[in-house]
């Protein structure tokens, strides 16, 4: 990752934009990718896909330093790619093979990786938040000055841990940062169906937190907005809200017919995509030529092409180790 | 490359219906092109392909139901020859180890060593009611453990700690009850006796007792006859090379059934002394002795005269075998309702009918009907049994 | 020497000792600093630590628990209390879909240190929402520990290993026993937070129990003992993972057994034992197995009522009674 991650200004040099353009297209090619393999079977269980989505794990990553920590949802591919988690790895996980990122035993929705301080990859909505804040608790009580990035969708804003957690980060001032990924519909009900409110970052200020709404389509927003985020939190100000209002390409998960949206409204949101607008603004401002699109789809497609022959070696773990990883039993 | 197949498109999809393709034959594609639609349970999925080419040829038709992983149309690359139409999906992923239908886990094996045999308690049961000593067995159960199976098919070729082997035994009645035929002149005396009152004074007895003190009708039978046997000598003793010695002393046997095959006929001392609860109690405690194995030699030896009933599951009459060397033996029938004449009209009544065999070297029929005629007498005065 | 002091005292001195040897160790829960504890458990200790390690919550039990696991990650030793379990139930998903998960979902990447204490049990006449015993239903997750104090030393010395374990351990503290007093050597054993005890050796039938059950099957024993039964006394301690050798070798001597188990008789912990006495020692028996454990009512309030649906020592005396054979 390029641009130092303590500025709160986004440079757009060259180097950058090239950065920001591969790591979104790294992340769709790969998740595009997915959805193949998944109709072969070789991915089972529940997928679900972040194309559309890339620029807010993209922009958020670029305020981020290695000792953070990134709590996600289920919806993390993209997340964890950004993060440095190797792609390989993460596609073993999805093959449930034994040199997985979660050693196979999570799947999909569970990708976790120590080194880069990823902690998951959680199924139950609004399941992470309280583990982001326990992170931030145990930063703050040790004086280290690290960031706890924390993702979920608006769907999470209806649980009772959203409000639970955003009044205890208040209270006790905890260094989270809050990315709520708007993207309209929590699985197949429509925010408006849910919601009174619907501007969340609204009800994250109601907690006294400073919150911002953002166009998640729109990568370089999303940067700027993260590193004021997270310059405020370094900076001692407790937790900070981005409201990130983005759109999925496809279904919620591989099973879903999409019977609760227009065919219209989907593709009104893929002509302003976060990776063709930037692409364009990029090669119309004479940042990057078509050849660098070219080269970096063929570096990601080389990329995509080693992580799947990974996941295709890999072996299966051995049936006989089920029980070892649960904790709590080793002793005795 | 060349087949597109039916994708899952979920955890728990199977199968998919094809509705509707939105390219024909010769129509090129590309990789993301939503080429057919497809019902499921959820609802109508559009179903992209992942590669570029030409359609070749579509092989199910709309409407069709058809399991995930079927071939749906034959596509060509770019520049490439149609291939041939697969037989089946191709290359089928390699599947994760399956496992063995896994073993129950093992549970920590009790510390304490134990000196007692393992058998259930199906198996015990079995075992005390034959007397069969569990140590003598090998079991087939789990952990080398004695199941009921075990007990049923050990029939006591090993004899058991109380001395009762039960082939033993049946070559031993086998071999009394042939001698009995042929060396004792057999006559038969019937007679049918009304059993009214010993039925109704056994109920009214019996109604106001708890169970382990009810009697039975057979504790009534035992004592008729020990009692009406006083007054008959000849029917009461036993045969020798020498003569007939009657006894003083009257050891009614019990002839009882053992459920393996066995028969026993054990004497119940001085039976025309003791009263009916103690009769009972002895007849019980005889019962359970003997099908547990558990008698002396001397009880079997000891009867003087034997009776053998049917008890209420039998039939209307019996012709029973003397046991040598004793010289008589009483076989009471079943209880039935029969037709009675009663002061010269019909009526039903409790009727039994018991037959006398005995020895025509020690007794006659004169006396023989005059005994049975006593033992009437008795069960016409249940009260005084 | 001993001392006398009571349960909700060996407790506190267990934190205590705790909070002054390890600086990672902090509290979070309801009431527990200004007020002082809600069984006055942690009276005092807000005065002597400060509110960075003794932490009153909101209303929260969800994110205070996850709180605590994504601090135990991260290198804190959190100690939780959840007021009682019935409020643990608003937790739940925390509990058991992240602390009992994580290790196992994260291929051991991850664990999680946390220590969450509650308190359990009935006979405050405090009705059926504050009555329930939970401990045997949460006995049933994997990557959990169980534990269930029932004698001071174990109050005063499990939460040490508790703390020293790397993944999540529960402590269940009955509600009657807070104010129970008992001696306590001056000498602390060690004790370990992985074997059942046997707290009375007997030969004619074992009575195995835990926590705020034990002392009236002790109190049982000794009324048996009297009538020519000599019962052996297992104090579980540990309901997850369960002593299989220690339950399976008492059974095994004594050939009878009564579970006592606060918990509903339906799908009790008391059933889990039943069933592990089964499968390991079915060819001891001689006699059926049984049991004493709740009512299948929520917990009534009038103190008649409240009685009559938890286990007492003469329902578990009738009990061992009937399986012996008198």
């Amino acid at each position: 990752m390029t641009g130092p991650s303590a500025s709160p200004k986004v440079h757009l040099d060259r180097g950058h934009c090239l950065e920001l353009l591969r790591q979104m297209i790294l992340i769709r090619r790969f998740e595009e990718k997915c959805a193949e393999l998944y109709t072969q079977e070789k991915i089972r269980g529940f997928l679900h896909l972040y194309i559309g989505e890339e620029a807010v794990a993209v922009g958020v990553a670029q305020a981020l330093a290695p000792e953070d920590a990134v709590v996600a949802t289920y919806r993390e591919h993209g997340h964890a790619l950004v993060r440095g988690v190797p792609p390989g790895e993460i596609m073993a996980e999805m093959y449930g093979k034994r040199d997985g990122c979660s050693r196979g035993r999570g799947g999909s929705m569970h990708l976790f990786h120590a080194a880069t301080r990823f902690f998951g990859g959680n199924a139950i909505v609004g399941g992470g938040l309280p583990i982001a804040i326990g992170l931030a608790l145990a930063d703050k009580m040790r004086g280290e000055k690290r960031v706890t990035a924390c993702f979920f969708g608006e769907g999470a804003a209806a649980e009772g841990e959203f409000h639970e957690c955003l009044n205890l980060a208040a209270l006790w001032k905890l260094p989270v940062l809050f990315i709520c990924e708007n993207n309209l519909y929590a699985m197949g009900t429509a925010l408006k169906l849910s919601e009174s409110e619907t501007d969340i970052h609204a009800k994250a200020a109601s907690y006294q937190i400073a919150s911002e709404m953002v166009d998640g389509m729109n990568i370089v927003d999303v940067e700027a907005a993260a590193r004021r985020g997270v310059a405020a939190i370094r900076a001692g100000n407790g937790p900070y809200f981005l409201e990130c209002r983005t759109y999925r390409f496809r279904a919620h998960s591989m099973f879903d017919p999409q019977l609760y949206r227009d065919k219209a409204e989907v593709e009104a949101w893929v002509a302003r995509g976060p990776i063709v607008r930037f692409q364009r603004w990029a090669l119309d401002a004479g940042q990057i030529h078509e050849s660098d699109v070219a080269a970096i789809e063929a570096d990601v497609a080389q990329q995509v092409d080693a992580a799947i022959a990974f996941a295709e070696a890999a072996p299966w773990e051995p049936i006989e180790d089920l029980l070892t990883e649960i904790g709590a039993e080793r002793r005795t | 490359m060349g087949a597109f197949l039916m994708p899952s498109l979920g955890a728990d999809m199977e199968a998919g219906t094809l509705v509707e393709w939105l390219k024909q034959p010769g129509d090129m594609v590309h990789r993301g092109d939503i080429i057919a639609v497809v019902e499921t349970e959820k609802g109508a999925i559009e179903v992209e392909i992942f590669e570029n080419g030409q359609i070749a040829e579509l092989l199910v038709q709309p409407g069709t139901k058809v399991p995930v992983g079927t071939t749906l149309a034959m596509i060509t690359a770019e520049g490439e020859a149609p291939a041939p139409r697969p037989v089946q999906p191709i290359a089928p992923a390699p599947k994760p180890p399956v496992a063995a239908a896994p073993a129950p886990a093992r549970v920590a094996k009790p510390m304490i060593p134990t000196a007692r045999p393992r058998a259930s308690p199906a198996a015990r049961q079995i075992a005390a009611a034959r007397g069969i000593d569990l140590g003598s067995l090998s079991g087939t159960g789990p952990d080398g453990a004695i199941v009921r199976a075990d007990v049923l098919a050990a029939e006591g070729p090993r004899p058991a700690k109380t001395g009762i082997d039960l082939n033993q035994m049946r070559r031993a009645i086998a071999a009394a009850m042939a001698r009995s035929k042929r060396e004792i002149p057999h006559y038969y005396l019937t007679h049918s006796i009304d059993m009214s009152a010993a039925q109704d004074w056994l109920a009214a007895y019996n109604s106001t007792r708890l169970p382990d003190e009810r009697l039975m009708l057979s504790t009534l039978l035992l004592k008729a006859t020990a009692l009406a046997v006083q007054d008959f000598p000849e029917f009461n003793g036993f045969n020798s090379a020498d003569g007939y010695h009657p006894s003083s002393a009257i050891h009614v046997g019990m002839a009882i059934a053992i459920r393996a095959g066995g028969l026993a006929a054990p004497a119940i001392h001085d039976t025309a002394t003791l009263p009916l609860p103690v009769l009972m109690t002895k007849m019980r405690d005889l019962v359970g002795r003997v099908r547990r194995g558990g008698f002396r030699a001397s009880e079997l030896t000891d009867a003087t005269i034997t009776v053998s009933s049917l008890g209420d599951r039998g039939v209307e009459s019996l012709l029973p075998i003397i046991y040598p060397p004793q010289v008589a033996i009483l076989g009471f029938g079943t209880v039935q309702r029969r037709p009675w004449v009663v002061d010269d009209t019909i009526a039903v009544r409790p009727v039994m009918t018991v037959t006398l065999a005995a020895d025509h070297r020690a007794s006659d029929g004169h006396r023989g009907a005059l005994l049975l005629r006593a033992v009437e007498a008795q069960l016409q005065k249940p009260d005084m049994l | 020497m001993t001392r006398e002091l009571t349960f909700r005292d060996a407790y506190r001195e267990a934190i205590r000792e705790a909070m002054l040897a390890d600086e990672r160790v902090f509290m979070m829960g309801e009431d527990i600093g200004h007020y002082g504890g809600c069984y006055a458990v942690t009276k005092g200790l807000l005065e002597e630590f400060g509110p960075e390690r003794i932490r009153d919550t909101p209303l929260s039990e969800s994110a205070f628990t996850g709180a605590g696991i994504g601090a135990a990650m991260n290198g804190m030793r959190p100690i939780v209390e959840i007021m009682t379990c019935n409020f643990s139930l608003l937790a739940l998903d925390q509990i058991m879909n992240n602390a009992a998960t994580i290790r196992h979902m994260s291929g051991g990447q991850f664990h999680v240190p946390i220590v969450i204490r509650m308190a359990t049990g009935a006979g405050r006449q405090v009705a059926a929402q504050h009555s329930h015993s939970l401990e045997g239903w949460y006995a049933h997750i994997p990557g959990l520990r169980i534990l269930a104090p029932g004698t001071i030393e174990d109050a005063r010395s499990m939460l040490k290993p508790a703390l020293a374990d790397p993944d999540p351990v529960l402590i269940f503290e009955h509600v009657m026993l807070y104010n129970r007093t008992d001696m306590l050597p001056d000498e602390l054993p060690e004790v370990d937070i992985d074997h059942a005890a046997v707290r009375r050796e007997g030969s004619d039938i074992s009575l195995i129990t835990y926590g705020g059950s034990l002392k009236k099957t002790l109190d049982a024993a000794d009324i048996l003992a009297k009538e020519g039964i000599a019962a052996e006394v297992i104090d579980l301690r540990v309901l997850r993972p369960l002593d299989d050798a220690t339950i399976l070798a008492s059974v095994s001597k004594t050939r009878r057994a009564v579970i006592v188990d606060e918990g509903w008789r339906s799908g009790s912990l008391a059933a889990e034992v039943m069933a592990r006495i089964i499968e390991g020692a079915f060819w001891e028996l001689d006699a059926p197995l049984a049991r004493v454990c709740s009512a299948e009512v929520p917990i009534p309030y009038p103190k008649h009522l409240e009685d009559a649906a938890l286990p007492q020592t003469d329902r578990i005396v009738a009990a061992a009674r009937q399986v012996v054979g008198r």
